[in-house]
């Protein structure tokens, strides 16, 4: 316990009293043993005989007995796999970090095989010197590392009209959280040469996919904090994610995060592509749209329990598990609630929060076996509050789409098992 | 510009004061060359740069739209399936299923034709012809009732196209209208009287099953290592034999919207839920999996928190994503 003096971790004394204050129940459920456990009184084969050697898998996948904590689609979304989207499966994850192999996919015109020696990088439009840059000279410019969650715009938005889908992995799984490498944009646009006023102009990103996805993104946002990336979680990313470039955009919809990013042009006005006008706009009740809605606001999601997570221990204490995430910056608590909002009990953040960044809540409590509506709700450094949904409807209607970030909540009952409900 | 959130004027006033060091560069990259730059600079603007000279009817517009287009969009571009539909549905924005299409949603036709031109035919994109793009953004002005059938787009009218959702469109307005609500110290105790459930995912029953049963995953495992690698699925469109429906079809005759397929029974059965004990699922060496319900038993039986009547089945408008379920409700 060496770093017992750590501020940010929870005090071990607190922990004690905790259990201490607990300890009935912990007697309660000691339950004693009515035979010796063979598994402790046996020789096991793994005790005796030998394991793999090395390289028997020289990159490593999971254990085949995690082979069900994988990314899932849902077919009946989308009309293929290659125009679609899956989900990560953020109910068996913990922790903040992202393994990029289970970390939720989004194409337009599927994940294409580019290598690193056939990238190129163009920017051009209302710079001094339009310039080429390979991805050997991206590796010679001063590099930064960063966390952030990606999460795409529509995340949860099959939940707009009512309680769909029954998994934290399909209402939430559209997120993921990595650290990236890479060069900030700044420095690359500095490179090419920005004259004149920053203000009022625009930078259009585009992919070298077929879908050439591309976004108008304002220069202030360009020159502050976007990042032209290569690694993820530290190894190259995948070819899912855009390998071996991709931008991104913190705080900001996943869209954004142009994949195999191919082409950076100052502009003096937003493109209005497909991507920002058809898609990726907010229909309110009246028929009017939001466009530009590019922040990801405050959010929250209990991860464990779940429809997919259900409680296998009977009464007695457990963690309460969860993730928070805010596009405004970070996240600085979240409230957890077991009686579907009636009262709040404030979790304890795994660490603080970090800007643009999933933070990771647990609420270290105890159940009693009976019925519980399970609810969190995140806040952020701007003093942010994270929305009911009834809150959301009220102002947005039911077809925004995207951007919804009400808050979830999971009906846990006495069998342990838990679904997806919308409450009064 | 003046529409953008504080925090990010903040930072950019910060980025302007930080100039000074930008002047400063690597001297890596090299020139781009005039060549290389109109290869990849296609985007096309609302006011109409980054459009080449050039025109196509509504005529040609058809042809080359049944020819590449059609498998997906359907012949009259109503969309066909799952895929996308690219007319119709003015006047429904407001709706409670909004038919959003490039004639009713679309705020400028650059958009269409840049698309167009830059991303479609799916799978073989970049294959048309300036001449051919108008010809075909012609056609869906046409498909969309906006234009007649002897219309021709080119550079020179383009701007003349008015586009029936032009001035549908506000910039993000939540800084005014949701920010100052929901910033507020938020309740902590007796937040609300009576909570009652008023609606369950189980119901619609449109979750993917998830199933691994232990027992399998091995042999699961073991199967997926052996296969070789999926092929994708190409995406050149199916020629079909063109259709003999005569080219000026009456409108009247023309299917609107294709009814989407329904892929999930909207009534929930009507079975006794069973069963499932504690301790069997903590037993349940597949327990992880999401199904531990029978899927379709009936959610009412289960007790209910505040002890008040299930809200399920109801007359409540809660009962819409039933209908929802059974289309596309991804942005594709
Ligand atoms: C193989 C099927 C297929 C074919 C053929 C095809 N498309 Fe598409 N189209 C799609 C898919 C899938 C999307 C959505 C792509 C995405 O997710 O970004 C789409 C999107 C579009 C959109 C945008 C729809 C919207 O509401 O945002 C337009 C416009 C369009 N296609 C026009 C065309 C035209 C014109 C052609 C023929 C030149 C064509 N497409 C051929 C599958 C197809």
């Amino acid at each position: 316990m060496t770093d017992s003096s750590n501020p940010t971790k929870p005090s071990r004394r607190a922990f004690l009293s905790g259990a201490a204050a607990t300890g009935a129940a912990l007697a309660a459920s000691s339950a004693a043993a009515q035979s010796p456990d063979p598994l402790i009184t046996e020789v096991q084969p793994w005790a005796s005989g030998l394991g793999d050697g090395v390289d028997a898998a020289p990159y490593g996948l999971p254990i085949r007995h995690e082979a069900d904590v994988i990314r899932r689609n849902v077919e009946w979304l989308t009309a293929d796999t290659i125009s679609s989207i899956n989900f990560t499966p953020i109910h068996a994850l913990d922790g903040t970090i992202t393994p990029q192999g289970c970390a939720f996919e989004r194409h337009h015109s599927g994940a294409i095989d580019m290598t690193k020696g056939d990238y190129r990088l163009m920017i051009n439009g209302l710079v001094d010197r339009p310039l080429i840059f390979t991805f050997a000279d991206l590796e010679r410019f001063p590099r930064e590392n960063h966390v952030y969650f990606c999460e795409c715009a529509a995340n949860t938005g099959m939940e707009w009209a009512g309680a769909q889908l029954n998994g934290a992995q399909f209402t939430h799984g559209m997120i993921h959280n990595m650290e990236y490498t890479g060069v900030p944009l700044r420095t690359l646009l500095n490179e090419a040469g920005l004259s004149g006023d920053v203000a009022g102009k625009w930078v259009y990103v585009e992919g070298h996919d077929a879908s050439s996805n591309g976004r108008s993104i304002p220069l202030e946002k360009a020159l502050d904090d976007c990042l032209v990336a290569f690694s993820a979680n530290g190894e190259a990313l995948r070819k899912e994610h855009g390998y071996p470039v991709r931008l991104v955009v913190p705080g900001w919809e996943g869209n954004m995060w142009v994949k195999w990013l191919r082409r950076v042009e100052v502009m003096d006005g937003p493109v209005e592509s497909r991507e920002e006008t058809s898609k990726y706009t907010d229909t309110l009740a009246d028929g009017t749209s939001r466009k530009w809605t590019w922040v990801m606001d405050a959010k929250s999601i209990i991860t464990s329990p779940s429809p997919q997570m259900p409680i296998k221990h009977g009464p007695g204490p457990m963690v309460i598990s969860g993730l928070a995430w805010s596009g405004h910056g970070a996240i600085t608590r979240v409230d957890v609630s077991k009686d579907g909002g009636k009262t709040w009990q404030t979790a304890r953040l795994a660490k603080p929060g970090e800007k643009m960044a999933l933070t990771r809540f647990y609420l270290d409590t105890e159940w009693d076996g009976g019925d519980m509506l399970l609810q969190s709700r995140a806040i952020d450094e701007t003093g942010y509050v994270q929305p009911t949904k009834a809150q959301l409807r009220e102002i947005r209607g039911e077809n925004s789409i995207y951007h919804n970030n009400c808050i979830q909540t999971w009906h846990v009952m006495p069998t342990g098992e838990a679904e997806n409900v919308e409450v009064s | 510009m003046s529409k953008f959130p504080k925090l990010l004027t903040a930072t950019a006033a910060l980025t302007l004061a930080a100039a000074p060091a930008f002047a400063d560069t690597f001297g890596l990259g090299r020139v781009a060359l005039p060549e290389e730059i109109t290869a990849w600079d296609l985007d096309v603007s609302p006011d109409g740069t980054g459009l080449p000279v050039g025109s196509g009817n509504v005529m040609d517009g058809d042809d080359l739209f049944q020819e590449n287009c059609a498998v997906c969009h359907g012949v009259f571009a109503e969309g066909s399936g799952n895929w996308p539909e690219l007319a119709g549905g003015v006047g429904t924005l407001a709706d409670d299923d909004p038919v959003k299409t490039v004639g009713s949603y679309w705020p400028h036709l650059s958009t269409a034709w840049d698309y167009v031109n830059r991303s479609m035919p799916f799978g073989n994109a970049q294959s048309l012809n300036p001449d051919e793009v108008y010809a075909i953004v012609a056609y869906m002005l046409y498909s969309n009732d906006l234009v007649d059938d002897d219309f021709t787009l080119s550079n020179e009218n383009f701007l003349d196209v008015a586009m029936p959702n032009a001035d549908g469109f506000i910039v993000d307005d939540r800084e005014a209208t949701e920010y100052p609500i929901w910033r507020a110290e938020p309740c902590m105790e007796n937040c609300k009287d009576t909570v009652e459930i008023t609606m369950r995912a189980r119901v619609l029953d449109v979750t993917p099953e998830t199933d691994t049963p232990a027992a399998q995953t091995e042999t699961v495992t073991a199967a997926a290592a052996e296969a070789p690698p999926r092929r994708q699925p190409r995406h050149r469109p199916r020629r079909r034999s063109r259709r003999s429906i005569p080219r000026w079809w009456p409108r009247a005759r023309r299917s609107s919207r294709n009814a989407p397929p329904a892929i999930r029974s909207a009534k929930a059965p009507r079975t006794a839920p069973a069963r499932i004990s504690t301790a069997s699922l903590a037993g349940s060496s597949a327990a992880s999996r999401i199904s531990v319900i029978p899927r379709g038993s009936t959610p009412c039986a289960t007790k209910d928190v505040s002890g008040t009547k299930p809200a399920w089945p109801n007359s409540s408008p809660r009962r819409r994503p039933i209908s929802r379920a059974t289309r596309c409700p991804f942005p594709v």
